[in-house]
């Protein structure tokens, strides 16, 4: 043993060389290979574009719950957007929608969720110094950072940013005739989103290369965590779905610019009849949600990645069903792309082709509906420890079943042809995507906050923060349901000019007002995380007594984040409570020979196994020792 | 002056929160519970999820009941029959499912919370359980799915021989609406014929067109199956009836079609809802732009025999407009005067 500690030592002042010792402020916080400060960069980026897509949200909800309001007081900001009766512009409404899906969804929880923890959490709980390339991953954020400007840019042009819906389904998209969003503003978009697609590819490929290949000693695909499964698979679905959406864009540019007729046929407008013929706009429809769906397990796997371990750990159970909740993901990873016609039900797609759609959307629940009650068995008999983090994961569990069952109507063909454009959908989607996944980017927040800043968020904000946010979600959301089934239509600035819709103006200020509480609650947060990070208790090296690699680095690891030997991985990350051992946790770098006394019986089988290889690993230090010297 | 107010207010609260916060912070440091697993707040924690579960149960199945009428549409097509009696099961389903596990999900956190007595249960898998429930939800879903795609291809199935043909076209910011007139059969269009005396783009050199008419309400019969042939001359947009469970996108370039036997008539429903108002709408469904939240449509319900003779009192494009089929080559000119003068 003490040979082995020499050799430690010694590439230990290797990595100090290599890495430490020319670090100046740029190379350090802004143009930064290091994959943590990578992570943080996407995470502080993302709560910038969130508090921006919630501030857009509460301007057009304002409208919504209080149609009649004297809107003047916005003009400082909003300018020509109000007219001059004090309303807000119907077509600007249509901008703010637009721009709040796509911020919400691309940029706060593709970018802000995914890019933040799987680029922090990687190379930390598979046991690698850092990113398989440094530099591309460098790369994916500033790709991310100029989309952001670009897009952010558009915010403020004359003719307003893309209108059209985050869809932006053309010809409404191409045209310029049609709306003035779809000029300029949407020429940026466009802009903005190859950049982003970039990004998501460079991000991607890395994350993939990564757990392939640089997983530590012992971290066999069998002793992943799930977060790493769950990276892992969203990283695979967006290298396979983003370029679909790239050449949806293209396409889009082309007919845009260059005169083709992709998806442009037989059209009048501003009085006169386009060249344009052969087109089809069911086309772009089809490339977009080959995209479009699976965005929706991109942003969504990463959150119950998260919310496994923190569930796990938190109860202090091993995840039930560990193996299950693999093939779940793996399950949901397919068929997320043989679904996406489910949006489309009603879009005059060939209604033999809505029944086949049909059918493997309901398949895709199985595995959704396997998950949940893997997660309740985990609860069952655990040990709980109400954690911010553990609170914002059952919150999250509780968001994708109320969300995952509306799914079961708007999947089925027949009910969806009522629902379909509905507040039910905007219910459905903000439930099972929007809350769950933004629950588990705060989930992930809380509790990987120590590992991030070397300090703990305070805990009793914390649970404030949760229960305004649960209470407020469920508050602003579950009504729009009601709504929905009424037939009330999406993307309206108005409902009152119809029969049918003029009603539960009540209901829709409730909604405002409830929105507009849960946005200031996000306040609370928001001091929170800046004050910790520089005034918070000072943690613990492993603060939620947790198995996985991470918390056996220094409280601020360095590049590289192990200042001696990279751990080797002995057991799986789930050995919690288990009978026989002294402590409720044992943590994965804890070989199966040191605890003979809690080892089921095929583990002590590998335990010889084991033996044999820290053998030979000590015999090869010595080896490299006596060259050395 | 409302401003400064609002301004002072909050910075009041801020900093009372504040100070708050510090205060909170400094008892637990003197206290010790921040080095605690599990402090005081475990429990509360644990007891408000009982309360959510409670409060929110009460709150949802209060609304749901109260709101039963106003959240449900009256239905009047015959497939808005079978699709909202699906739309129930399927509520009934998933409403069941959505109970039991919230109970389990909130239960549980009080139930089990962390005591430093207990430890908790080694319990990694269950082949079995997992078997059970993979298959239960798969052989429910897949019942839903069978009675989802039968309704959906009847629904989507080729419209009945003698169904009464309704052109709906949509456009930025209205729908415009042609009948077929006596032949039932619709005549060409083409958008490159589209002018302001022309806004469907009829084409007249197509003897069918002859006979067709507009009309700025929808008018249907009851109990017969009519037939939206639909379609957009600008952007996407998408009709949709909600009392007739009925939607289609229109788009531009690729004609689109939906079928449905309509149950009663606009006079029934205002007996029935007791609201002499009440009219059938069709509103947009697709983002189409500045004015999509205003594209309305009336339909209007009527007997049979009414709506007979309505459709004889109107009267054709040509009728209203000869100019229409002024520059028409001479053969087709005759036939097209002589369609006139039956009119007159
Ligand atoms: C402050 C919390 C939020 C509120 C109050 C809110 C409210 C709304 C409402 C009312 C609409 C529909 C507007 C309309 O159709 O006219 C909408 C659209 C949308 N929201 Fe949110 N939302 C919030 C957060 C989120 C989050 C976290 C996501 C992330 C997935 C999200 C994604 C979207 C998307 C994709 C749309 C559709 C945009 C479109 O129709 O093109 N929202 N939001
Ligand atoms: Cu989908
Ligand atoms: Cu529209």
């Amino acid at each position: 043993m003490a040979t082995a500690n020499v050799a430690t030592h010694s590439t230990d002042a290797h990595d100090h060389h290599d890495h430490e010792h020319h670090d100046n402020f740029i190379t350090k916080y802004i143009f930064t290979q290091d994959h943590k400060m990578i992570g943080k960069q996407f995470l502080v980026t993302g709560i910038f574009w969130a508090i921006i897509g919630g501030l857009l949200s509460l301007v057009f909800r304002l409208q919504l719950g209080f149609p009649d309001m004297e809107l003047e007081w916005l003009r400082p900001i909003l300018g020509g957007w109000i007219t001059p009766d004090g309303k807000l512009d119907p077509e600007f409404y249509l901008a703010l929608v637009t721009m709040h899906g796509t911020i919400m969804v691309f940029f706060v929880l593709t970018a802000g969720l995914s890019g933040t923890f799987s680029n922090f959490l990687i190379p930390l709980q598979i046991g690698a110094r850092d990113m398989a390339s440094g530099f591309m991953n460098m790369l994916s954020y500033w790709f991310f950072f100029l989309s952001s400007v670009i897009m952010f840019i558009s915010l403020f042009i004359e003719t307003g940013p893309a209108s059209g819906g985050w869809v932006v389904y053309p010809p409404l998209s191409a045209l310029e005739q049609a709306m003035p969003g779809s000029g300029l503003g949407m020429t940026l978009w466009l802009i903005a989103m190859t950049c982003f697609i970039a990004s998501s590819l460079l991000g991607g490929i890395n994350y993939i290369t990564t757990v392939i290949n640089l997983r530590t000693k012992g971290m066999s695909f069998s002793r992943l965590p799930l977060t790493i499964w769950a990276f892992f698979l969203t990283a695979v679905i967006g290298l396979l779905s983003f370029p679909v959406l790239f050449s949806a864009a293209l396409l889009l540019v082309f007919d845009r610019s260059f005169g083709t007729s992709f998806y442009l046929s037989d059209i009048y407008i501003g009085g006169e009849a386009l060249p344009n013929t052969g087109g089809s706009p069911v086309l772009y429809q089809h490339l977009f949600w080959f995209l479009g769906h699976p965005e929706v397990y991109i942003v969504l796997l990463p959150a119950l990645g998260i919310t496994s371990e923190i569930i796990a750990t938190n109860s202090r159970k091993p995840i039930f069903g560990y193996k299950a909740m693999i093939i779940s993901m793996l399950g949901i990873t397919i068929l997320s792309f043989v679904v996406w016609a489910h949006h489309m039900f009603v879009s005059g797609l060939n209604p033999f082709l809505g029944s086949i759609f049909m059918f493997l959307t309901l398949i895709i629940a199985i595995p959704s509906a396997v998950k949940v009650f893997n997660y309740l068995t985990t609860l069952w008999r655990g040990n709980l420890i109400f954690t911010p983090g553990m609170l914002f994961s059952i919150g999250l569990v509780s968001f994708f079943i109320s969300g995952g069952l509306t799914g079961i109507f708007l999947g089925n063909s027949a009910i969806d042809i009522q629902l379909h454009d509905t507040y039910f959908v905007v219910a459905h989607f903000h439930l099972v995507m929007g809350s769950a996944s933004f629950f588990g980017l705060m989930a992930g927040v809380y509790h990987w906050f120590p590992k991030m800043f070397g300090r703990m968020m305070d805990a009793r904000l914390g649970y404030i923060h949760f229960w305004a946010t649960f209470i407020g979600v469920y508050l602003v959301f579950f009504p729009m349901h009601y709504i929905g089934i009424a037939g009330f239509p999406r993307r309206y600035y108005s409902w009152t000019g119809f029969e049918f819709s003029n009603m539960y103006t009540d209901l829709n200020m409730f909604v405002s007002v409830a929105a507009i509480l849960t946005f200031g609650a996000q306040l609370i947060f928001l001091f929170n995380f800046f004050y910790s990070m520089y005034r918070g208790r000072v943690a613990s090296l492993n603060p939620w007594r947790s198995n996985t690699l991470e918390w056996t680095t220094p409280l601020h690891p360095g590049h590289g984040n192990w200042p001696g030997e990279i751990p080797a991985v002995y057991r799986w990350p789930y050995d919690y409570s288990k009978p026989g051992a002294s402590e409720d946790f044992i943590p994965q770098t804890v070989p199966l020979s040191a605890t003979p006394e809690s080892n089921l019986p095929h583990e002590q089988e590998l335990v010889k196994l084991e033996k044999q290889i820290i053998a030979d690993e000590e015999a090869d230090l010595v080896a490299d020792e006596s060259k050395e010297s | 002056m409302y401003g400064f107010l609002i301004a002072v207010g909050v910075l009041l609260l801020l900093s009372i929160i504040w100070m708050v916060y510090r205060i909170q912070t400094l008892v637990s440091v003197v206290k010790g519970s921040d080095k605690k697993i599990a402090t005081g707040s475990n429990k509360i924690n644990a007891f408000m999820f009982v309360i959510f579960l409670i409060g929110g149960g009460i709150l949802m199945f209060w609304y749901s009941i109260k709101e039963f009428d106003n959240y449900n549409l009256p239905v009047a097509s015959e497939h808005g029959v079978v699709t909202d009696q699906l739309f129930w099961i399927t509520m009934a389903v998933t409403g069941i499912v959505f109970i039991i596990t919230h109970i389990l999900l909130f239960w549980f956190p009080y139930k089990y919370q962390y005591k430093e007595t207990r430890k908790a249960d080694f319990y990694p898998d269950n082949n079995k359980l997992e078997l059970i429930w993979t298959t239960v939800p798969a052989v429910v879903l897949a019942l839903l799915v069978i009675g989802g795609w039968k309704a959906w291809s009847d629904i989507t199935a080729p419209a009945p021989e003698k169904s009464h043909v309704v052109e709906i076209m949509g456009y930025q910011f209205a729908w415009e609406v042609r009948y077929p007139g006596l032949d039932n059969v619709l005549g060409e269009h083409d958008y490159r014929l589209i002018s302001a005396s022309n806004v469907s783009g009829v084409d007249f050199t197509d003897k069918n067109a002859f006979d067709d008419f507009t009309s700025p309400v929808v008018v249907i019969p009851k109990g017969e199956p009519v037939l939206f042939k639909i379609r957009a001359r600008d952007v996407l947009h998408s009709v949709f009836a909600p009392h007739m469970r009925l939607k289609m996108d229109a788009v531009p370039g690729m004609p689109t079609r939906f079928w449905f036997t309509p149950t009663k008539t606009t006079e029934e429903m205002r007996a029935e809802l007791n609201d002499p108002e009440f009219v059938y709408e069709i509103a947009c469904t697709e983002i189409c732009g500045r004015g999509h939240f205003s594209m309305k449509k009336e339909i209007r319900v009527v007997e049979p025999e009414e709506f007979r003779k309505w459709l004889s009192e109107q009267k054709p494009y040509i009728v209203n407009n000869p100019s229409l089929v002024a520059d028409l080559p001479s053969e087709l000119k005759e036939l097209a005067d002589i369609t006139i003068s039956e009119y007159k």
